[in-house]
């Protein structure tokens, strides 16, 4: 089956022109003196959706959750939460619970009494409180640290009790600033599938801000990509990747080459792009680009091929130096500087132990790639 | 930076506490004095500190002093703390740079003038001088310094904290008392002994704004000083420093036990 | 805070949007009286004072209860108050320029707050540089030390000191008994126990600014200068004391700005041969009693002290940005 769908596959709402949106932004403007940091943004979220936004610090994605938590007032525009305007409602009147990316555990507190807090607010009875904690400690882990104040937790712990103490109180929507942020690599690893699992079992709609792309691209049904307080596209994981909307979606997530060009001859999809200095890259994805149209032509490096010899069925071939190879282990990478000067990065899996045909510094070198490997982008 | 520890700066520091706590120990030291000169040793003997205790004035004025001190120690710390609050939390106020500049001057400013103009105002507003009048000047003394500290613990507040709460449905009323306020109780503690000793200590400012009736021990051993040198203002000073330097020790001694015992638990956690 | 919970049930029946939002008025209200409080206090006991101050510098000695005409007095009305401003005169500020007393004290006072600032600094910086430099575990404790004796009257720590300086006290029966010198030297009652006394009451103000800028400076910026060549002496003058700059300038000012107006050092130590304004003020009130006088002394000294007071200020505020 081909496809650039969602991970879960029965679950595309975005795709169902009935289903009814759950987080609405509508044109929402947020300034901060002459600062714009949300500009003019409109995005839908659906229910029991893990959505991601993503995108470079200062970008304006933490202003949009700060605004869905009710800190940050929306300068213009207005925020929907199922069906009903959010404007004037503070933060302690939301339906919507936030987890920390510094976690803002309440350090006076032992885990219950952080965990409990919430539920307290909400005037709960007493052995109800009691009851649900407990139930958020055993989700987390946590039975035997119930007692413990914040600083005798490790990062680990701590950020388990952010999120016990978010979503005890049972949020429409759980709100997440960074939630891996403070920890290191391998337990950020395995704390992203626990996160997913707790999403699905709790049935919660999760909208999570990060920078980083890989944990945007493990967890998240959906991507906002986000820069200078607009959405520049919003699409699945895969859709992002390999199909992304334009030049600085292509070049945000994951690493590509880029070829300026003009489409010399098109029909029906695909074409033939004349990107200078003799180059014709020829492709099955230019979609509605008319001849005449300067265009972007964006193919991943682990698409390309490289090889000692011109390969003789190939579409796509171009020639060049070896200018640098990078040796990581699972994989290698090589530059290449094609005649003209520009240097194309291309990556083989190293699936077997000893390479064949070696390729070395200044070796000269065809980079090659098929008709449906790259990508055309207008924008 | 041990390597660095070199001699000359072990030698400052040496000379430099000595140079702190010699005349203070000396000052104790001569209060057992058996002879009535002070600078010349007669033997050992604890005879001003009974005197002392039958001094009528004095312990009167001892009396006067702890009093104004735990009034406007207290209410200079709830002042001082609003302060704190009004100025790290409002950034943008009318007449903001008016506010701070009346916060911070009085840290500064000679007490001499801030006695003169407390006590100018008293009579101008026809308010008897005594000890509503120090108390009030104290008040207004002390909570500057308080503010002061309150404010440094503040500007290291992580507001997250706040939001947190609200975020689990406090309104900012719930919030700032069951959260802000406990977070930074170490520092309001710290200010109100700051302002507590303040006012214990304060000589000039009593003197202006004091009035019959009203001497504070400072005041007292003033006065007894201007008459020369006595074993016995000696005792009453070593009592004073006494109480103030335990104070503080087991302040700090406590804060330093919660501050290891929090390292242990944080390196206990990292271990798992 | 009552009001706040009244605003909320009034507006019960309103919309919910309506009803936070006025609820937020509440709040805000809440919020102002954080800064009215404080605010409305100093104004009447720090500010008003002041202007007491200056309208009474400008009135007359007078033998009365309170000493001096014309006394505030608002039973008048408007004119009875506009009369009173009519009897108000410069007379006072005449009167500090032509006795060379007061000129004299005024010199003084900035002469040897000045000198004393420069002794404080030069006895301070060193200790704060041990300090800074000492092993990690033990600066708490050393920072307690030094703070410790700020804690104690300072009173208490001045009259320490009359004890050690005179003619027969602990100092000159020390240098005696060794041989240094054959006459009890002169110390107490001149401006060289005013100099002691001010350095040591002064010493911590100065030490803990000091401490807390050369700590905060990363010593690898020293190993970074004799790295590409330079001598320690010199990596002293170009790294560290530059660096140091906002903490000598905390502590200079707060060192010279109190010591202009110190009354107590200079009356205890000082005898009655030195002369220093904040001493002369208080002649003026308690022995004298010319409050009017005392008050023209008070808002001269107080143009003198404006300026570094208002450095003293920026001075905070700036090391309130850097701590955000």
């Amino acid at each position: 089956m081909k496809s650039l769908g969602s991970i879960r596959r029965d679950f595309a709402p975005w795709n169902d022109p009935n289903a009814k949106p759950y987080i609405q932004f509508d044109n929402v403007t947020k300034k901060f003196g002459d600062f714009t940091a949300v500009n003019n943004l409109s995005l839908t979220i659906f229910e029991r959706e893990f959505f991601a936004l993503l995108g470079a610090s200062g970008c304006g994605k933490s202003t949009l959750l700060r605004m869905l938590a009710g800190f940050e007032e929306p300068t213009a525009g207005r925020i929907l939460l199922d069906g009903q305007d959010l404007r004037g409602i503070p933060p302690y009147r939301r339906p919507v619970n936030m987890m920390f990316q510094s976690y803002a555990l309440f350090p006076h507190m032992t885990v219950e009494n952080n965990i409990a807090f919430g539920l307290k607010q909400d005037g709960m009875p007493k052995p109800e409180i009691a009851s649900r904690v407990a139930e958020m400690l055993k989700l987390v882990k946590l039975e035997q640290f119930a007692k413990r104040k914040p600083h005798q937790l490790s990062g680990g712990q701590r950020q388990r009790v952010a999120l016990a103490r978010s979503v005890a109180k049972r949020p429409k929507v759980l709100l997440l600033d960074e939630p891996l942020g403070a920890l290191d690599k391998k337990l950020r690893e395995e704390t992203q599938f626990e996160l997913m699992d707790l999403q699905q079992n709790l049935g919660l709609t999760f909208v999570v801000v990060t920078h980083d792309q890989e944990e945007a691209m493990t967890m998240a049904d959906r991507i906002a990509i986000i820069d200078k307080g607009e959405v520049m596209q919003v699409a699945t994981p895969a859709e992002v990747y390999e199909a992304p909307g334009s030049r600085f979606v292509a070049g945000f997530v994951g690493n590509v080459n880029m070829f300026e060009g003009k489409i010399a001859r098109g029909e029906a999809g695909s074409a033939s792009i004349d990107a200078g200095n003799g180059i014709t890259i020829r492709t099955d994805n230019a979609g509605t680009a008319g001849a005449g149209t300067a265009v972007t032509f964006a193919i991943r490096p682990e698409k390309i091929k490289v090889s000692s010899k011109k390969p003789a069925e190939a579409v796509n071939a171009i020639e060049g130096e070896v200018y640098d190879i990078a040796y990581l282990g699972d994989m290698t990478v090589y530059h290449v500087r094609l005649d003209d000067g520009q240097v194309v990065r291309a990556s083989t899996m190293n699936a077997a132990r000893i390479t064949e045909d070696p390729l070395s510094w200044n070796d000269r070198a065809w980079v090659s790639f098929r008709p449906d490997a790259g990508v055309v982008l207008t924008r | 930076m041990n390597t660095t520890w070199s001699r000359f700066n072990i030698t400052s520091i040496v000379l430099g506490f000595a140079f702190l706590y010699l005349p203070i120990v000396l000052l104790i030291v001569f209060s057992f004095n058996e002879s009535k000169l002070v600078t010349v040793w007669g033997g050992f003997s604890t005879k001003w500190y009974v005197s002392l205790f039958h001094n009528q004035g004095l312990m009167d004025a001892t009396w006067v002093t702890a009093r104004v001190g735990l009034i406007s120690a207290t209410a200079a710390t709830v002042l001082g703390t609003l302060a704190a609050l009004a100025l790290t939390r409002y950034t943008r106020f009318k007449g903001r740079v008016l506010f701070s500049g009346m916060v911070f001057a009085p840290l500064v400013m000679p007490e001499v003038i801030t006695g003169l103009s407390l006590l100018l105002l008293f009579v101008a507003v026809g308010l008897d001088r005594g000890f509503l009048t120090v108390t009030l000047a104290h008040i207004t003394l002390t909570m500057c310094f308080v503010a002061v500290v309150v404010q440094s613990r503040l500007i290291t507040f992580d507001r997250s904290l706040e939001e947190a709460a609200m975020d689990l449905g406090a309104t900012p009323v719930k919030t700032f008392f069951q959260i802000t306020l406990p977070v930074i109780m170490p520092a309001i503690v710290s200010g109100w002994m700051l302002a507590f000793t303040l006012s214990l200590d304060d000589l000039v400012i009593a003197s202006f704004t004091s009035g019959p009736g009203a001497t504070t021990l400072p005041m007292k051993i003033y006065s007894q000083v201007r008459l020369g040198v006595t074993p016995e203002i000696n005792a009453a000073c070593t009592i004073l420093i006494a109480v103030v330097a335990i104070g503080v020790i087991i302040a700090s001694l406590a804060n330093k036990r919660r501050e290891v015992q929090r390292q242990l638990d944080e390196q206990a956690a990292q271990r798992g | 805070m009552s009001s706040a919970a009244v605003t909320t049930q009034s507006a019960t029946p309103a919309t919910n949007a309506g009803k936070s939002v006025l609820a937020r008025l509440g709040n805000a209200f809440v919020g102002r009286l954080v800064i009215i409080i404080p605010y409305v206090w100093l104004l009447f006991f720090f500010l008003i004072p002041f202007v007491i101050v200056f309208k009474i510098s400008l009135s007359q000695t007078a033998i009365a209860i309170p000493p001096y005409t014309p006394a505030l007095d608002f039973s008048g009305g408007i004119s009875g108050f506009l009369d009173q401003l009519k009897q108000l005169s410069l007379d006072n500020y005449t009167w500090l320029t032509q006795d060379a007393l007061y000129f004299n004290a005024y010199v003084t006072s900035v002469i040897i707050a000045a000198i004393s600032t420069v002794l404080t600094l030069l006895v301070g910086y060193p200790i704060a540089y041990g300090m800074a430099r000492a092993p990690a575990t033990i600066r708490p404790t050393l920072l307690m030390l030094v703070i410790l004796p700020f804690w104690t009257s300072f009173l208490i720590r001045v009259y320490a000191w009359i004890g050690i300086l005179k003619p027969e006290g602990l100092l000159n029966q020390l240098l005696l008994a060794t041989g240094i010198i054959h006459q009890p030297l002169i110390i107490l009652n001149t401006y060289t126990a005013i100099f002691i006394g001010i350095v040591y009451s002064y010493l911590p103000f100065m030490v803990l600014p000091l401490y807390s800028a050369l700590e905060k400076m990363d010593y690898s910026l020293i190993e970074a200068a004799k790295d590409l060549g330079c001598p320690p002496i010199s990596a002293f003058w170009k790294i560290t004391f530059p660096l140091s700059l906002p903490g000598v300038i905390a502590g200079c000012l707060l060192v010279f700005i109190p010591a202009v107006g110190e009354f107590v050092i200079p009356d205890l130590l000082g005898g009655s041969q030195t002369l220093m304004i904040g001493k002369t003020l208080w002649n003026e009130f308690f022995a004298n009693r010319d409050w009017p006088v005392s008050s023209a002394v008070a808002v001269i000294l107080l143009l003198l002290l404006i300026v570094p007071i208002m450095l003293f200020q920026r001075a905070q505020a700036r090391a309130q940005e850097m701590d955000r």
